[in-house]
């Protein structure tokens, strides 16, 4: 990614923190946007994008971060209707390129999935981390005994 | 027909005696226990505790037999996902949302959802629409008079000056649904209190619009 690009991070919980640090010091332009506005202590010093304090169910809070003219999207809130919301907007009223979305609930992603939605389920990577760091111990277990 | 309705507030509750009452099979999704205890004694309905924009709870709500689902949350966003899981996982044909921010409702018909409502943008356009008003103003009655939605401006007789809503024991079956004060118009709360010259828009029962009446201007019709 050499491009500067305009990215806009939905949620600024630890998952949205990280991801909004690491892209704006890759040289992105980024804007972070959380209705709990105490959350932005957690972007890392080098962060040098926009916060803005709002509630991102409301049309007017995303048209002030300027999504319009967003490259990318990404909806990474605690609340999965809230994602799916937002990321759907993104796309179709905001024409943002590309959207991506995290859905906690494997019920709910396997459906959006399905209408379009590029979702990733950090529920179901942990789990698929977890169940392979268990092989690798056990299969040290095997063959150590 | 079949419907489901989720949500937990008055106007769920209001919709779903009216249903009930026209002999269609009504189902209520609530997220809250307590509330969903207090629908089941008060309506012949199905209640079910959960989170109506959830695929299990749908299903155990029999989503795939229901003609209709009305998403009536306070949250765009449960409203649109319980709307389109509805009609695309489980191919209800027709959905209904409340739409709390007004400049959603063209997103959520594009989005598939058949109707959606903004009773922000209702509620505004009967106000202009009623620029010349007398003391009361009858807007209109909701099917063949079972509820009546009237206008009324308090003046510096009435009892109700000062007080607030939830001090003034409105009749159950009657509520204040706007208050339209200098050109605002804002939706109460029961600490909201009352002042000379708001403008009230009541949405009541005809059997208790009398008695809401005089507790709010101190006269009967």
């Amino acid at each position: 990614m050499k491009k500067s690009l305009y990215i806009a991070v939905i949620g600024c919980g630890r998952l949205g923190a990280i991801l909004a640090s690491d892209l704006s010091k890759q040289g992105h332009k980024v804007v972070v946007i959380d209705v709990d506005n105490s959350t932005f202590n957690h972007l890392s010093k080098e962060f040098s994008g926009f916060s803005i304090a709002g509630n991102t169910a409301e049309m007017s809070v995303l048209e002030s971060a300027k999504l319009d003219q967003a490259e990318i999207a990404i909806a990474v809130t605690g609340k999965d209707n809230l994602n799916i919301m937002v990321s759907q907007l993104a796309k179709t009223v905001f024409e943002v390129p590309i959207v991506l979305t995290r859905i906690l609930d494997p019920a709910r992603e396997e459906i959006y999935q399905k209408l379009g939605l590029t979702t990733i389920s950090t529920t179901k990577i942990s789990a698929v981390a977890f169940l392979d760091t268990l092989q690798q111990k056990l299969n040290v277990l095997n063959v150590n005994s | 027909m079949r419907i489901i309705l989720i949500g937990d507030d008055q106007l769920a509750y209001f919709l779903s005696k009216k249903f009930v009452a026209e002999k269609h099979r009504v189902t209520i999704i609530n997220a809250h226990p307590a509330e969903a205890i207090k629908f089941s004694h008060q309506i012949k309905a199905t209640v079910i505790v959960g989170d109506g924009t959830h695929p299990t709870i749908l299903k155990e709500a029999e989503v795939e037999k229901t003609d209709l689902v009305l998403a009536l949350t306070s949250h765009d966003e449960d409203n649109l996902v319980a709307c389109q899981i509805a009609q695309h996982y489980y191919g209800v044909p027709r959905t209904i949302a409340l739409v709390n921010d007004p400049a959603h409702q063209q997103f959520f018909e594009q989005m598939g959802i058949n109707v959606a409502f903004s009773a922000t943008q209702i509620l505004a356009n009967l106000i202009e629409k009623r620029a010349d008003f007398e003391d009361i103003t009858n807007f209109f009655a909701v099917d063949r008079g079972q509820i009546t939605v009237t206008e009324i401006i308090l003046h510096e007789d009435s009892p109700a000056l000062q007080k607030t809503l939830q001090n003034l024991e409105l009749p159950t079956g009657a509520l204040i649904g706007c208050i339209i004060r200098e050109e605002r118009a804002f939706v109460p709360h029961g600490w909201s209190n009352l002042q000379i010259g708001d403008r009230l828009i009541l949405i009541s029962q005809p059997e208790h619009y009398e008695q809401l009446l005089e507790i709010l201007t101190g006269k009967a019709e």
